[in-house]
C-alpha cells in the first residue's frame, strides 16, 4: 500500500466529517487486503481484475464517470447507480471504504514485467512451448486439467498476481488450488486437487483427471501438500519473455459466445 | 359403488382412512410438565428447562441406521430456515421465513393452513430475515415478527387474534426468536443490537396482547446497573435478545441471555461494564423485576452476545472444599468461548472453563469476573482474538443429557477474528458497529470447502457438566450453525453447514447414521411421536425434513 492512497483516504475522511458519512479511518494494509477480496468477489466480474473493463472507467487510475471523491465512491459501491448495470451492494460503509482503499492502492503495485510491453502472441508460444505450461494447465480445451484452468484467468487475476504466481508459485496458493494426499486403508496413495471435504467424505481431482470421492472410513490418513506443484520460472525466463507470458495470460478472458 | 367394490377399496387401504387426533388445549400446566408428554414438543427448547433432551427412545443406537425420510416441507423462502417446530397432538406448527406460520399433519406433512404475514418494508434485522419459532397457550400460537410485532394466531384456523407493536422497526428493532409463555403471559425480547437500540424484554397478556411489564436490558441512570454506563451511551446500548429463555416454576424465575453492547467493536464511547449486556438475567415473570444477573463478558468489544438458551438442571455439585450438595444449576456455553455453571437460585458463579481456544481473558476473580488480557482489544490495525466474531458457539441450541451428564456444544474450533475498531456516530436506524471483524483466513462461506484444520472447523463437543472437561468431540470440516438434540436412548442428533443431518452415540461421539440433506442445518433438531411412532425433524437449507423407522 502506498502513502499516496493513505493520504487520499485521510483527506477524504476529513472532508467527510462535515457530511453525513461518519467514517473516519486510516485504512491499514489488512483493510486493503480485505478490500481486495471484496473487489475480487463482487466487482471484478464486471470491472475486470484491473478495474478497466467498463468503457470510460479505470478504477485503478482514478478515472470515474460520476465520482469526485472517495466518499462518492463509497456511496456508489453501497447504493449502486440507478438505471445502470452498477447494482447496490450489501456492504457497510467500512467495507465499502476498504474497497475504495484497495482501488487507490492498485496503481502503486507494478509488475516487473510491466517495464517492457508484452506480446500476447509471443507469450502464447512460450506458454505452449518452452514453458510447458499445458502439462498442468488448460486453456480453451487444450492442456491438462490438473492445475488451475486458465481460460478466463485474465478476467480474474491482475498482471501483478499472475507474475507472482509464475515467479513464486508458493507465495499465494488460492484455497481452491490446494492439493491433498490421501492414503487409503488398502495402501493406495492418491494425490490430487481438493474439490471438497466434509465430516465423512473427501472429493479430489486426481492425477488421472478423475473426479473421485473417498469415504473417510476407508482412508488411513490424508494431508494437505503445502508446497505448490508448480515450478518457479524465476531465472528461467527473460524480462521480455515474462512480459509476453503475462500479456498472454491477461488476454485470456474466457470463451466467447458465437 | 357396489359393496364389493367398497370392500376392494378398503382392502387396498388397510390403514384407517380417517384418524382424527384428540387435540386438547395446551394449558400452562401441560407446558410446565412437557417432559410427561414426550410425543409433543410444546416450547422452543422442548421443556422449560431447555435441555433439548427427549425421553423418547424408540429410535436407538442399534436401529438408528434404519431411519428413513418420511416427508419434506419445502419452504417458499430463500432465507435460512432456523425455526424449531412445535408439535401438539399430531399437528406440527412451524414458521417459514420471514413470518409465515404453517400448520401441518405431523405424520404426513400435509398442510392444514398457512398464515402469511408481510413485515413492514422498514424492518431491517441485521443478520437474516429469519424466525426461530412459535409459542403456544390454549388454542393460540404466538409469533414475533422481524418488524417487531407480536402476533397471536388461532391454532385451529390460522387467523390472527391480536397484533401488538412491540417496538419501532425503523429504529432497527426486530423480533426473531420464539416467545416464551409463563402463566398467562407471553414473554419476548427485542433484537437490534447492531443498530444502537436500547433492548428490552417484555411480557404481554396472552388473551389481549396488552403489555404487562417491560425490563430494559440496558440500565438507565438511576436504575440498578445504570452506573455501568457513562454519558448517554445507555441510550444506544444494544442488549438484544436473540433466543428464547427458560423458566423455573419452583423459584418462579425466568432466565434470559442478553446480547452485545452497542457499538459492537469499539468500547470507547461506552466506558463501564455496560449492564446487562452479555449477561444472563433472572426475572420475576409476574412483574419483570430483576432478581439477579451474571455478566459473562463485562464491557464486551467482540460481539460476544450471551445469545444462548439458559439450560437448567438439578444435580449434585461438588464445591471447592469437596462438599457435594444437591443444587439448582444453570449451564451455559457462551459465545465468548467459555462453559459456565451457575447456581440459578442466586446467580452464584460456580465454574467457568474454556471449551475452545480463548485469548481475551485468562482467569476469573473470586466473584467470577473474567480477567482481561492486556492488549487483547480491538485496534485500528486489527487484533487477533480467539474465539472470533461468531464465537466459540452462537445462537444454536446446545443439549444436556441428564443420563450422560454431558453438555453438548455446537462449537467453532481454532476460530479467530482480527478485530478492527473505527469511529462512528449513531444515526437512528443505521448499523452502529464502529468496527469490523476480519477473517484471518481467505474464505467465508463456500459451497465447496477447502479449509485446513488450523483455519477453523466445526464440532460437536461433549463437556462433562460437572468439571467442564471435554469428553469427546465429533469433527466436521466446516463450521456449524446446527443445534443439538439428545434422547433417552443416548442418541445425539446434529448437523452443520456441510449439509448432513446425523446421529451420534451420545456417550462416545461415534457416528451412527447420516442423511445428506443438501443444505446447511441452521436450526435445532427436535423429536415427537404420532400414533406411537417416533419422528425426528430438522430444518436444513430451505426445507423441513422428518425421519422415522420403517413401519
Amino acid at each position: 500500500m502506498g502513502n499516496h492512497m493513505r493520504a487520499s483516504i485521510t483527506i477524504c475522511a476529513v472532508l467527510l466529517t462535515a457530511g453525513t458519512l461518519p467514517a473516519q479511518h486510516e485504512y491499514t494494509p489488512g483493510d486493503v487486503q480485505d478490500g481486495q477480496r471484496l473487489f475480487a468477489a463482487s466487482c471484478a466480474q464486471c470491472h475486470g481484475p484491473e478495474g478497466d473493463a467498463v468503457p470510460g472507467v479505470d478504477l485503478s487510475h482514478g478515472k470515474f464517470k460520476r465520482a469526485a471523491s472517495d466518499g462518492d465512491l463509497i456511496q456508489i459501491v453501497q447504493k449502486g447507480i440507478p438505471g445502470t448495470a452498477m447494482p447496490p451492494n450489501n456492504f457497510n460503509e467500512f467495507q465499502a471504504g476498504t474497497i475504495v482503499a484497495y482501488l487507490r492502492s492498485m496503481s502503486s503495485a507494478v509488475a516487473v514485467s510491466a517495464s517492457v510491453p508484452g506480446d500476447a502472441a509471443r507469450g502464447k508460444a512460450i506458454f505452449e512451448g518452452k514453458g510447458n505450461c499445458l502439462n498442468c494447465h488448460r486453456v480453451k480445451g487444450r492442456g491438462s486439467r490438473m492445475g488451475p484452468e486458465l481460460t478466463d484467468v485474465g478476467a480474474l487475476r491482475r498482471a501483478i498476481q499472475l507474475e507472482q504466481s509464475i515467479l513464486e508459485p508458493d507465495a499465494e496458493i488460492l484455497p481452491q488450488n490446494r492439493f491433498l494426499r490421501v492414503v487409503t486403508k488398502d495402501g493406495a496413495t492418491v494425490t490430487g486437487r481438493l474439490l471438497n471435504q466434509d465430516a465423512f467424505t473427501i472429493q479430489l481431482f486426481d492425477s488421472k483427471e478423475h473426479l473421485v470421492t473417498f469415504q473417510k472410513t476407508g482412508v488411513r490418513e490424508y494431508a494437505f501438500i503445502d508446497k505448490s506443484p508448480m515450478p518457479s520460472y524465476k531465472g528461467k525466463l527473460s524480462t521480455q519473455e515474462l512480459a509476453d507470458l503475462v500479456g498472454y495470460l491477461t488476454s485470456l478472458k474466457g470463451i466467447e459466445a458465437k | 359403488m357396489t359393496a364389493r367394490k367398497i370392500l376392494l377399496v378398503c382392502s387396498l387401504f388397510p390403514i384407517a382412512a380417517w384418524s382424527p387426533v384428540a387435540w386438547s388445549q395446551v394449558s400452562f400446566d401441560r407446558i410446565l410438565h412437557a417432559d410427561k408428554e414426550p410425543q409433543n414438543w410444546l416450547t422452543y427448547s422442548g421443556t422449560m428447562q431447555s435441555q433439548r433432551h427427549s425421553s423418547l427412545s424408540q429410535i436407538t443406537p442399534e436401529n438408528v441406521r434404519n431411519l428413513q425420510m418420511q416427508w419434506v416441507y419445502q419452504a417458499r423462502s430463500l432465507e435460512k430456515f432456523e425455526a424449531t417446530p412445535l408439535v401438539v397432538d399430531g399437528i406440527l406448527y412451524t414458521v417459514q421465513a420471514p413470518n409465515d406460520v404453517i400448520a401441518l399433519d405431523a405424520a404426513t406433512g400435509r398442510i392444514y393452513w398457512t398464515y402469511s404475514y408481510t413485515p413492514a418494508a422498514e424492518s431491517r434485522p441485521c443478520c437474516g430475515r429469519v424466525n426461530r419459532g412459535l409459542a403456544i397457550l390454549g388454542d393460540t400460537l404466538f409469533m414475533g415478527t422481524i418488524d417487531a410485532h407480536l402476533i397471536a394466531i388461532d391454532a385451529k384456523n390460522g387467523k390472527p387474534l391480536w397484533n401488538t407493536t412491540v417496538a419501532k422497526a425503523e429504529s432497527g428493532y426486530a423480533l426473531t426468536h420464539a416467545p416464551l409463555v409463563v402463566k398467562d403471559k407471553v414473554i419476548i425480547g427485542t433484537a437490534g443490537g447492531e443498530y444502537g437500540i436500547r433492548g428490552f424484554i417484555a411480557a404481554y397478556d396472552a388473551a389481549t396482547g396488552k403489555e404487562d411489564w417491560r425490563f430494559y436490558t440496558v440500565a438507565a441512570p438511576g436504575e440498578p446497573g445504570g452506573d455501568s454506563w457513562k454519558n448517554d451511551a445507555w441510550k444506544t446500548g444494544g442488549g438484544s435478545v436473540w433466543v428464547t429463555g427458560s423458566y423455573d416454576p419452583a423459584l418462579n424465575l425466568t432466565y434470559w441471555g442478553i446480547g452485545n453492547p452497542g457499538p459492537d467493536w469499539n468500547g470507547d464511547p461506552r466506558p463501564g461494564d455496560n449492564l446487562y449486556t452479555d449477561s444472563v438475567v433472572a426475572l420475576d415473570p409476574d412483574t419483570g423485576k430483576l432478581k439477579w444477573y451474571y455478566q459473562f463478558s463485562p464491557h464486551d468489544e467482540f460481539d460476544y452476545d450471551s445469545v444462548q438458551v439458559p439450560v437448567l438442571a438439578d444435580m449434585g455439585w461438588t464445591d471447592k472444599n469437596g462438599r457435594t450438595t444437591q443444587r439448582k444449576l444453570m449451564f451455559w456455553a457462551n459465545r465468548n468461548g467459555l462453559f459456565y455453571a451457575l447456581d440459578r437460585t442466586s446467580g452464584e458463579f460456580l465454574m467457568g472453563k474454556p471449551f475452545v481456544e480463548v485469548n481475551w481473558m485468562n482467569g476469573f476473580d473470586e466473584k467470577g469476573r473474567p480477567m482481561r488480557v492486556p492488549g487483547k482489544t480491538p485496534s485500528k490495525e486489527g487484533t487477533l482474538i480467539y474465539p472470533g466474531n461468531q464465537g466459540g458457539t452462537n445462537w444454536y441450541s446446545p443439549s444436556f443429557s441428564p443420563r450422560t451428564g454431558l453438555f453438548y456444544i455446537p462449537s467453532w474450533v481454532n476460530y479467530s477474528s482480527i478485530y478492527v475498531k473505527t469511529e462512528q456516530e449513531y444515526v437512528e436506524g443505521r448499523t452502529y458497529g464502529s468496527g469490523v471483524p476480519r477473517s484471518p483466513v481467505p474464505f467465508g462461506r463456500n459451497a465447496q470447502n477447502f479449509r485446513k484444520e488450523d483455519e477453523g472447523y466445526g464440532a460437536v463437543r461433549a463437556i462433562d457438566a460437572k468439571t467442564g472437561e471435554k469428553k469427546w468431540e465429533f469433527k466436521m470440516n466446516d463450521v456449524t450453525e446446527a443445534g443439538i438434540l439428545t434422547t433417552d436412548s443416548d442418541l445425539l442428533f446434529g448437523g452443520g453447514r456441510e449439509g448432513y443431518f446425523f446421529a451420534l452415540d451420545a456417550r462416545s461421539g461415534a457416528p451412527l447414521w447420516k442423511a445428506s440433506v443438501g443444505g446447511t442445518v441452521a436450526s435445532g433438531p427436535m423429536t415427537y411421536s404420532v400414533g406411537g411412532r417416533q419422528f425426528v425433524a430438522v430444518s436444513a437449507g430451505n426445507s423441513l425434513f422428518t425421519f422415522a423407522l420403517p413401519q
